[in-house]
């Protein structure tokens, strides 16, 4: 068969010669090697100090969108919750009263929207699944708790602010974008 | 006579503190020695490049559960890891720190008791260690443990008389148990590892199976015992059985400085025209200078070999370190009788 690389080798039964014997030549040669590698660059990356490049896909920490107007996208139609493989999303929905057009979008909206932290496996299938634009995973980092209760997060630390808009256009797909502008 | 006890009183804690401080430094060097040849950084969280982490573990230990298991032997579980500490801070007294010092118009050596029989003594109470691993892997009623304890004790015997036939070529040239001797004899750049280099590396292939280092460390290998002997001990009694093992890793590397490169001498020692007590000062720093290189030396082993299999630990101490040490004694008591005629010989052929 042709070796895939160039370090392979052939391995033989034959008897070992003295040189191989007594050792010390492969003891040596190892230590050399060893040594070799102080001097090689590290691979740590000091975490918290320094951050590791996250790809601009990174399946982080969710958030939930709203639109340019500042009203929120999701409209609790519960597919996300569907598609979700592991369970973690639950979501209590209402309707909308006169007077609310500019906080929700659809006449429909979620009232309770959880995300259990410790069940997701941050796959990304709800963002695939959502039919609104409206939850999206980003390239936040999840922190960690002392409490599990903490982990659970709700609409008040998952919907994006205005001020702090997070930018999700490269998670969306070319006609996709072009078809919320025409919507808008 | 009073001011000779004062001083052996300051000198028996200054060294008593020093090894404490250098097995417990030894420890973070060997984290950073396994992490750089590794490619990492190693611990740098702890003060200015983690150099306080010996400390932070050290506060660990302490703050543990000292737990006890219930079916073991409670007495003598308490006295392994104190045997260990305490054989392994023993040795510390018979090694020359270094040559002489003035002080206060008095005259007095760095060493605790240069004592006539002092390898002999250090070779006694490396023996008297093995006690501790095996009385704390017996007392544990735990069959990784008990494997580790009779690992270790089998090991440790095979290894003594190979270390000890290799020591025993040195003594032969030097004439003198004395470390003092042995050190002074090779003042002038005469190391004994030009005179004996077979003998260095038997002995040193036998101090890293005396000190139950990588890849003789077949005593306590996480990997198949989950710790050997101290798979039981938590908190500061596991603390004493590592920490007495950097000890003897301590004073391993004293004891090859002292037989093959010298010492406290530095070559030029005596061209240099510096008063005797900066040659002295010099000198100690020279002495730790090559401690801490085979400290290093140890470790550098360490993340280079793996772990010997028992069998091939057995056969490498019995059939070859011991024959090859014998070997070596004859040639040199065979040199040191027939010198003359060698050298008649050898000056009527050329």
């Amino acid at each position: 068969m042709k070796p895939f690389t160039n370090r392979s080798k052939a391995v033989t039964k034959t008897a070992m010669t003295f040189m191989e014997r007594i050792y010390l030549p492969a003891i040596l040669g190892g230590m050399f090697i060893t040594f070799k590698h102080i001097f090689k660059k590290k691979a740590t990356v000091r975490w918290p100090d320094e951050e590791r490049p996250r790809s601009e896909v990174y399946r982080g920490k969710h958030v939930l969108k709203r639109d340019d107007k500042g009203a929120e996208r999701c409209t609790a139609c519960g597919l996300c919750a569907v598609a979700c493989p592991a369970e973690a999303i639950t979501m209590v929905s209402a309707e909308r009263n006169k007077g609310e057009e500019n906080l929700y979008r659809e006449e429909k909206y979620a009232s309770v929207y959880e995300i259990n932290m410790l069940r997701c496996i941050f796959c990304g299938l709800c963002e695939e699944a959502c039919p609104k634009e409206a939850i999206f995973l980003t390239q936040e980092l999840m922190p960690s708790f002392y409490d599990r209760q903490d982990f659970i997060y709700g609409k008040d630390k998952l919907v994006e602010s205005m001020d702090n808009r997070i930018d999700v256009s490269k998670r969306q797909e070319s006609n996709v974008v072009t078809h919320k502008y025409n919507d808008n | 006579m009073s001011t000779l006890l004062i001083i052996k009183i300051g000198l028996i804690i200054v060294i008593f503190s020093i090894t404490l401080v250098v097995a417990m430094y030894s420890t973070y060097m060997e984290r950073k020695v396994a992490a750089v040849m590794q490619d990492r950084i190693g611990p740098d969280r702890a003060g200015p490049w983690g150099i306080l982490q010996p400390l932070a573990d050290g506060g660990k230990m302490f703050f543990k559960e000292d737990f006890i298991p219930n079916k073991s032997e409670k007495w003598l579980f308490i006295l392994g890891p104190g045997i260990a500490m305490f054989t392994a801070c023993m040795t510390g007294a018979v090694i020359p720190w270094g040559g002489t010092l003035s002080l206060f118009g008095e005259t007095f050596t760095l060493q605790i008791a240069d004592i006539d029989i002092g390898i002999l003594y250090i070779m006694g109470f490396v023996s008297i260690g093995v006690y501790g691993i095996m009385i704390g892997g017996w007392a544990s009623n735990n069959k990784y443990s008990l494997y580790g304890a009779v690992r270790a004790s089998s090991q440790m015997i095979s290894y003594e008389l190979a270390m000890g036939l290799a020591i025993l070529a040195v003594v032969m040239t030097t004439g003198s148990l004395s470390l003092k001797d042995i050190v002074e004899s090779q003042s002038g750049g005469q190391w004994n590892v030009f005179y004996q280099p077979l003998a260095f590396l038997l002995f040193i292939v036998c101090a890293f199976a005396e000190c139950n280092r990588a890849p003789f460390d077949l005593a306590e290998c996480e990997t198949e015992l989950i710790g050997g002997y101290h798979t039981e001990y938590s908190s500061m009694k596991l603390g004493f059985y590592l920490f007495a093992e950097y000890i003897n890793m301590f004073i391993s590397a004293a004891v090859i400085s002292v037989l093959f490169f010298g010492g406290y001498n530095f070559p030029f020692m005596n061209d240099l025209g510096l008063s005797a007590n900066a040659i002295t000062l010099i000198g100690v720093g020279v002495f730790f200078a090559k401690i801490t290189f085979f400290i290093f030396f140890f470790m550098w082993v360490r993340w280079t070999i793996p772990r010997f299999r028992y069998d091939q630990l057995m056969h490498l101490g019995w059939k070859k370190l011991i024959p090859l040490a014998i070997i070596n004694l004859m040639i040199t008591g065979a040199w040191l009788t027939f010198k003359d005629d060698f050298m008649a010989i050898f000056n009527t052929m050329f």
